[in-house]
């Protein structure tokens, strides 16, 4: 009993707390400080149309590569705990897995390969439209996601996947460092010219840096659901 | 009006999709509860006008979260929790 009166005192405590913080808000009609800036200055200065990809990949950008190995730790812990015990276990092949029904499986050969493009249009428009190397590689990785359920037989080639991530996760760093010693800053995109607004090829290392993070996080989230859906 | 109609109805179903997932008895209802409420404000966002949080909130938290909990269920051996 005394457990629950506790219990109601702390939320009523904290539904004061919350109560007290939002009466004081009201929707600034324009933006103000930093925000402001941003939005004035990243089309002129990065030729990015989509502010939020400017903020992310360059104003924020280490945060962004903070972001990267998280989840790659997130990735590392999970293989490293379900991952490919592989063959050790072959007897436990023998238990046959049932097959996905026929019209997952016709479903899963026409989308597969739109999801994947889908995509990859993600993060290689990352700059001109909403989304991004996280999106995109999400999206990826949500593909490879549905080949998995159509065909529980279906098995990734680790090597591949690893050098795929790694080379990735490898090549951004250094795109990173190049922009501390050519350009103005580290994760500086103006290393590449900018070009034209609204053309694929813009916006410096942009693209560039949004194709190897939709890389690298595609193949990680891939890889976690082949060993949490992997050798049972 | 309109928006403020929508708003209230997607703010609904996700109170009541985050108390279904609190209070189901079967896992796997509660995990499909758990998409419901990140789909909708996936949708919530995209009104919000952030499209690119509702991008990833749809695909990781409605759809690879999802799964992952459905993985995590059936390597488990599936068991619904007797009590509570």
């Amino acid at each position: 009993m005394i457990k629950r009166v506790l219990i109601l005192a702390v939320l009523v405590f904290f539904l004061i707390l919350f109560l007290s913080r939002v009466a004081g808000i009201d929707t600034p009609a324009q933006l103000t400080g930093v925000g402001a800036g941003y939005v004035d200055r990243s089309v002129g200065e990065l030729n990015s149309p989509n502010v939020v990809t400017a903020v992310v990949v360059t104003y924020r950008g280490i945060d962004t590569l903070g972001e990267v190995s998280v989840l790659f730790l997130a990735a590392a812990a999970i293989s490293l705990l379900l991952g490919s015990t592989g063959k050790k276990n072959g007897k436990g092949g023998a238990k046959e897995k049932r097959s996905a029904s026929e019209i997952l499986t016709t479903g899963a050969d026409i989308l597969v390969p739109v999801i994947m493009l889908f995509g990859v249009y993600i993060f290689l428009n990352g700059h001109l439209s909403p989304g991004g190397g996280f999106q995109g590689g999400a999206v990826v990785a949500s593909a490879v996601l549905l080949l998995f359920l159509a065909y529980p037989g279906f098995r990734l080639r680790h090597g591949i996947l690893a050098a795929l991530e790694s080379l990735s996760g490898t090549a951004y760093v250094v795109i990173a460092v190049l922009g501390l010693i050519l350009a103005s800053g580290f994760l500086d995109s103006r290393l590449l010219p900018l070009g034209e607004t609204g053309r694929i090829i813009s916006a410096g290392t942009i693209p560039l840096v949004y194709t190897l993070i939709g890389l690298k996080v595609g193949t990680e989230l891939a890889g976690i659901i082949d060993s949490l859906g992997g050798d049972r | 009006m309109m928006m403020t109609i929508l708003f209230i109805v997607i703010g609904v179903v996700l109170l009541l999709a985050a108390l279904l997932a609190v209070h189901m008895k079967s896992l796997l209802g509660a995990i499909i509860a758990v998409g419901v409420v990140s789909l909708f404000v996936s949708i919530l966002f995209l009104i919000l006008g952030a499209p690119d949080v509702a991008m990833t909130e749809a695909a990781i938290g409605a759809g690879l979260s999802t799964v992952i909990f459905l993985f995590a269920l059936s390597r488990t051996a599936g068991r619904d929790s007797d009590d509570d």
